[in-house]
């Protein structure tokens, strides 16, 4: 039989369509993402790790290392152990308040009425106006002379003049006021992770609850937040790590007084390691919260995720 | 006593008016299917009386109460939705004991009333699964069980079938069915689908555009239609229509046979032309026109899957019959009449 010869089969360069490979493309598309976090987070992580176990300051610049020293005399330093207590307080007091009234928010606006949407794109407000510009109102607001709020209370006849609150003046009403501004900053996040979740919720799941008996408390209670749950946690993983490191609204309502009663961590680090140029001692003040952060988050991705339904 | 009476029942939405007076009663224990296409109102209707929606007019009456502004928690009855309506984080158990929950009943009730319905829909061997973890058939013995726990005066199932595939929703209706008439629970049944309506219904209730059109038996809905949207609802493929002086003239396209295939009694005479035959295997249905008369649809014809193949060749024209007592009339407005 005769055989034929076959051509030569032509074989294409091995780079013509390198570009059509999931993994060459998508190493390409995601290198300058992880370039980004390594440079800017990675790279002053680790700088971070290393002043904090060293004597560095900006007067006497010396990578000596020193070990967990600096850890030891932040944690034997009463007002670091105020700052502490502080954090947590202003940390889980204002997101309780923003998600309490964040879930309300949005059960008022899932509600139609007339100017809905005109409410709903006000209520952004907030979280969208600088927190400076926020800040500076709300300072004038609780001013110890031109408070507007002491002036509608002493005009409406609650309280007298004589006995008007001193609101950043006193140590547990400025903490107060920290911890309200930043709940004020945070519930329309909270509106808005609320309102994703409860339309999420199909219709027939809520009418079968209402058929079943479910009154309004025992539909929101019992059936709508278990099953947006997840949302919500992962809504307040962020509200956590964002208000726990935060310390614009502090420094700028209250500078950490009277006498460090709204002093945070990320506030102490700053005045510490930047302000007063200790940088080792400001290092280890934010450090801290690293530890803290890490073991809530990893708590709470576990939580959901056995939660998942 | 009817369990479950709609007096004049209207419901506008705007500028829809979804139900427009619905009256109907369903006595004690009887299957009712509330049948008609998609957005004829038969949803809306059910939802006005489970109490999810409030009628714009109209009295609903609830085993002798007058339940107009009665919540739904109050009305004592239960609702077992399209896409059944699972609580999603609960687990079966907890999903059957809900409805009981709610009204505040004991913990050793709960208990052994859940043991009831599982047993009762088979289930018992779920209870401690979540909803997802069950198939689509599973599901809605879930859901009935749910909807029976609290032994409702009516039980209203809303396309219970929908989310089933074809060969699941054969054997499913069959269950419901079954277990409809050994609980004797007074049911109320939506759905667009005809099989499922003439299959499991004690009566029918065809519904278009917000108003019944008949109620009626599905025998009676079948060979008896009040009116032509009914003759062509029903029935696949529809009653044939011929339009003749602007009255109509129906016939079932089983009851339109060759000539030839007709012995005894007095039958009308149609010449039919021959368009295109489908072989289905059981049946065959031919498709074509009759002479003299207009029709909007093709004229169908349903004859035995073997037998005519030979002699009706697409494109020629065959004598057919209809006997006189298969025909039925319609008047300009479309509704029966006893004679042309």
């Amino acid at each position: 039989m005769a055989t034929i010869a076959e051509p030569a089969a032509r074989t294409a360069s091995r780079f013509r369509f390198i570009l059509d490979r999931r993994e060459v493309l998508g190493s390409i598309f995601v290198a300058p993402a992880i370039l980004y976090v390594l440079l800017l987070v990675g790279v002053p992580f680790l700088l971070a790790v290393y002043y904090s176990v060293s004597a560095y300051t900006i007067y006497d610049p010396s990578w000596r290392f020193v070990g967990l020293t600096n850890f030891r005399q932040i944690l034997q330093n009463p007002v670091f152990l105020e700052t502490l207590e502080n954090t947590f307080l202003f940390t889980f007091a204002s997101q309780l308040l923003g998600l309490i009234l964040g879930k309300f928010g949005a059960l008022l606006l899932l509600r139609p009425f007339p100017g809905r949407k005109i409410v709903r794109a006000l209520i952004i407000l907030p979280w969208a106006v600088p927190i400076a510009l926020a800040s500076v109102a709300w300072e004038w607001m609780f001013d110890s002379l031109y408070s507007v709020i002491n002036w509608t209370m002493i005009t409406l006849g609650i309280i007298d003049r004589s006995e008007a609150p001193n609101w950043l003046g006193n140590p547990h009403l400025a903490m107060l006021c920290v911890i309200v501004v930043n709940a004020w900053r945070f519930f329309p996040f909270a509106i808005v992770i609320f309102l994703a979740g409860i339309t999420s919720v199909p219709q027939d799941i809520i009418d079968a609850a209402t058929v079943d008996g479910a009154g309004f408390w025992r539909r929101n209670y019992q059936i709508i937040l278990p099953m947006i749950f997840p949302i919500v946690a992962v809504g307040l993983i962020f509200g956590i790590v964002f208000t726990f490191t935060d310390l614009s609204i502090v420094f700028l309502l209250t500078n950490g007084g009277p006498i460090n009663a709204t002093s945070v961590l990320g506030f102490q680090g700053f005045q510490v390691g930047i302000l007063s140029g200790d940088v080792s001692h400001g290092a280890a003040i934010s450090l801290f919260m690293l530890p803290v952060l890490l073991l809530m988050v990893v708590g709470m991705l576990r939580f959901i995720r056995r939660r998942e339904i | 006593m009817a369990a479950v009476l709609a007096q004049n029942i209207v419901k506008r939405f705007e500028n829809v008016l979804a139900v427009n007076g619905i009256t109907l009663a369903v006595p004690d224990g009887e299957f009712v299917v509330l049948l008609g296409p998609s957005g004829c109102g038969k949803t809306t209707f059910l939802r006005i009386i489970c109490g999810l929606e409030r009628q714009t007019s109209g009295n609903l009456i609830i085993a002798g109460d007058i339940v107009n502004d009665v919540p739904p928690r109050a009305r004592g009855v239960a609702m077992m939705f399209q896409s059944y309506g699972l609580y999603p984080h609960y687990t079966v158990r907890n999903n059957i004991a809900f409805p009981l929950r709610t009204q505040r009943v004991g913990r050793a009730v709960i208990e052994s009333k859940v043991d009831w319905a599982s047993r009762l829909l088979g289930i018992e061997h779920l209870l401690d699964r979540r909803p997802r973890q069950l198939s689509g058939g599973e599901r809605q013995r879930v859901a009935l069980a749910r909807a029976l726990v609290r032994e409702p005066t009516a039980l209203l199932l809303d396309e219970p079938l929908s989310n089933l595939d074809a060969k699941l929703r054969a054997s499913a209706r069959q269950d419901i069915k079954q277990f409809q008439r050994r609980v004797g629970v007074t049911t109320i049944y939506v759905t667009h689908d005809q099989v499922e309506a003439m299959g499991m219904g004690d009566r029918i209730a065809v519904i278009d555009r917000g108003k019944i059109r008949q109620v009626g038996t599905p025998a009676e809905i079948y060979d008896e239609p009040a009116d032509r949207f009914v003759a062509t609802f029903v029935g696949t493929p529809p009653m044939n229509l011929l339009t003749h002086n602007g009255a109509h003239l129906g016939f079932r396209p089983e009851n339109f046979l060759p000539k030839e295939m007709i012995r005894g009694g007095d039958f009308s005479e149609f010449s039919f032309r021959v368009d295109r035959s489908e072989y289905l295997g059981s049946e065959r249905i031919v498709y074509g026109a009759i002479e003299g008369f207009d029709s909007s649809q093709p004229i169908t014809a349903k004859l035995p899957a073997h037998g005519a193949e030979q002699t009706l060749r697409p494109g020629e024209w065959h004598p057919f019959a209809v006997r006189n007592k298969d025909l039925r009339y319609f008047d300009q407005d479309g509704k029966r009449t006893d004679r042309h």
